[in-house]
């Protein structure tokens, strides 16, 4: 993770390249090109959010979570609720879910300030662990293992309705995936970002620089619990439906190989991998689906010893 | 009460022989193995196997299931482990779960996703009962096995670590690897010995509690999380830390099942991270080595 960069490489990469417009339009026209696999597409758009979510403080502030399924989760059941008991307008139901999970971060991040790796690895992963022991045992809420049944999302914006065929879903996933992409792009490039990476190589010269590591860490933390409450809340919406899955460690796990795939510390490497991911599965569950955990182990088992960072190295633009 | 306790310290007990490998791996070479699940899994299938289908004697079952776990293990350390020594915890995370996915596949693969049984020999079965009124303490014999084999394995660490050449060189390698080395001490032997030992104990651990705890191809991931807790809670400066910490688990699982079953493993979730918030170093650890 040692990063040559400058503050004028931050600059540089600031600007918005041609693939990158690209990579935006394809987005944007998705759910039209692929109408025939929209719902494969919402997925895809929110598995890519909830891998950038990780990515936040995984790949730029190098705190080790296995446990971010729980904020993923906590957006979802909080959206689904809200709905079911108080107002089924999709929007308001985002800002809700946004605005709790950032809430639970906020509490979170008091947790993995302090401790080695190991220690941060068993809080995330016990605070997971608590939200699925939760969802599970308050069954009158939850729907317990059954799960959260009978959401009626309302019609975005009062005049699309969600169809069956979910393009409407997909459509309202990819924008609002879009738009936090936009203001994640800002927020990554900005000095904020580059004081996260400064924690992230050498946490003690931070330190001795001025930068309040703390306080850093700690919003960051808040930003990426949204984010990933908002990837779960959308998962909520879209398929009216929230189950204990959503909080479960193979979905920690799962979302931990798509960044991997996709490359740390980069703001596309999630979207990439959510997608890379996502096809692979489509594929090998669809041939072997019992032993579809064997492939993605062995998958994460080679990337390791070959080298994950040799993988999309060429792409990342002069990042070694 | 006190069936429930000891019931309880006969749990924690297990989890301690299942625990201790992995704690001496993290604090060793620093190396977060979240597979270690995987060796005691496949203790409990090779007792499973040995004692159902092969009539192997029962105790000679458990001695067999440790050396072949332990050669198991060796041959993993050497071939893959190694090389992962020196690399950042991230990848270790992603190397290890990645195995333990492959354990799970594969043991449904080859064994079925149903769950084991074993049957005990009948010297095993039955209970007895000493007190009377509050104090009447009754306790399974097998569970009596297993606390007596759990203690006199706990001894012989103790000793080994503490009396033996070999105790006083991993020692050593814990503390620093880099002098250790320079003093003549073979560091990757010492690794490989302690690697190798340490699945031994842990398959022995799912051999011993294969009646116990269910044997069945998720395994690895069900019981990642309580394997954790003993290594992160009671510290890796020592084998006491852990022990201690097991039977405090065991206890308070065990405990928190029967007088409040609604809340499930909350209970112990919610400690583990009090205490960590609390003593990020674990438990019993010694200063504030990170």
């Amino acid at each position: 993770m040692n990063s040559p960069w400058t503050v004028f490489d931050v600059m540089a990469h600031h600007k918005m390249k041609w693939w990158e417009y690209l990579g935006v339009a394809i987005a944007l026209l998705s759910p039209w090109l692929f109408s025939s696999h929209a719902m494969m597409v919402n997925e895809i758009a929110i598995t890519a959010l909830f891998a950038v979510a990780l990515d936040l403080i995984l790949g730029y502030s190098g705190v080790v979570s296995l446990g971010h399924a729980a904020f993923f989760g906590w957006g979802a059941y909080s959206a689904g609720l809200f709905a079911k008991h108080f107002n089924n307008d999709p929007l308001v139901g985002l800002v809700f879910s946004v605005v709790s999970s950032g809430l639970l971060g906020f509490l979170c991040s008091f947790t993995i300030l302090r401790g080695s790796d190991l220690t941060r690895l068993m809080v995330t992963l016990g605070v997971s662990l608590i939200g699925f022991e939760l969802a599970n045992r308050l069954s009158d809420l939850t729907g317990g293992a059954d799960g959260l049944q009978g959401v009626l999302m309302g019609p975005v914006l009062g005049s699309f309705e969600f169809d069956l065929t979910g393009q409407v879903a997909s459509i309202y996933s990819v924008s609002v995936v879009l738009l936090v992409m936009v203001l994640l792009r800002r927020l990554v490039h900005s000095p904020f970002g580059t004081t996260l990476m400064v924690i992230r190589d050498n946490r003690l010269r931070a330190m001795a620089i001025g930068i309040s590591v703390s306080k850093s860490l700690m919003v960051v933390y808040c930003v990426s619990a949204a984010v990933a409450g908002l990837a779960g809340a959308l998962l909520a919406q879209t398929t009216g439906f929230a189950s204990l899955d959503v909080f479960s460690f193979e979905r920690s796990a799962d979302v931990m190989l798509m960044l991997v795939i996709g490359g740390v510390g980069w703001l596309y490497g999630g979207v990439i991998g959510a997608i890379v991911f996502k096809l692979i599965q489509d594929q090998l569950s669809s041939l072997t689906p019992q032993y579809w955990m064997f492939w993605i182990g062995l998958l994460l088992v080679i990337l390791v010893l070959v080298g994950r960072e040799r993988l999309l190295a060429p792409f990342k633009g002069g990042k070694p | 009460m006190l069936t429930l306790l000891f019931d309880g310290i006969a749990y924690g007990m297990l989890l301690f022989v299942l625990a201790v490998g992995l704690s001496i791996t993290l604090g060793l070479m620093n190396f977060i193995n979240l597979a270690h699940g995987a060796f005691a899994m496949l203790g409990g299938y090779l007792m499973v196997i040995m004692f159902k289908h092969f009539e192997v004697p029962f105790l000679l079952c458990l001695p067999l299931v440790f050396v072949m776990v332990a050669l198991a293990g060796a041959l993993l350390e050497r071939v893959l482990y190694r090389q992962l020594y020196q690399r950042s915890h991230l990848d270790q995370v992603l190397f290890s779960i990645g195995l333990a996915f492959m354990s799970v596949a594969a043991m449904d693969y080859l064994m079925g996703s149903s769950q084991q049984n074993l049957v005990l020999p009948e010297w095993l079965q039955g209970r007895g009962e000493v007190g009377e009124g509050a104090w009447n303490l009754g306790f399974g014999y097998y569970r009596l096995f297993i606390v007596g084999v759990c203690a006199c394995l706990t001894i012989v660490l103790q000793l080994i670590l503490s009396k033996t050449r070999f105790g006083s060189q991993l020692r050593a390698s814990v503390d620093d690897p880099t002098v250790a080395a320079g003093l003549g001490i073979a560091v990757n032997k010492v690794f490989l010995l302690t690697f190798a030992v340490g699945s031994g104990l842990a398959g022995l651990g799912g051999a011993l509690g294969a009646e116990i705890l269910s044997i069945e191809p998720l395994f690895p991931l069900k019981y990642m999380i309580y394997f954790l807790i003993v290594v992160a809670v009671g510290g890796t400066s020592s084998i006491t830390g852990p022990l201690l910490a097991a039977v405090f688990l065991g206890v308070a699982d065990v405990m928190g099942k029967y007088y409040i079953p609604k809340l499930g493993g909350f209970v112990v979730y919610v400690l583990m991270i009090i205490i960590l918030l609390w003593r990020p170093q674990g438990l019993f650890s010694r200063g504030g080595k990170s």
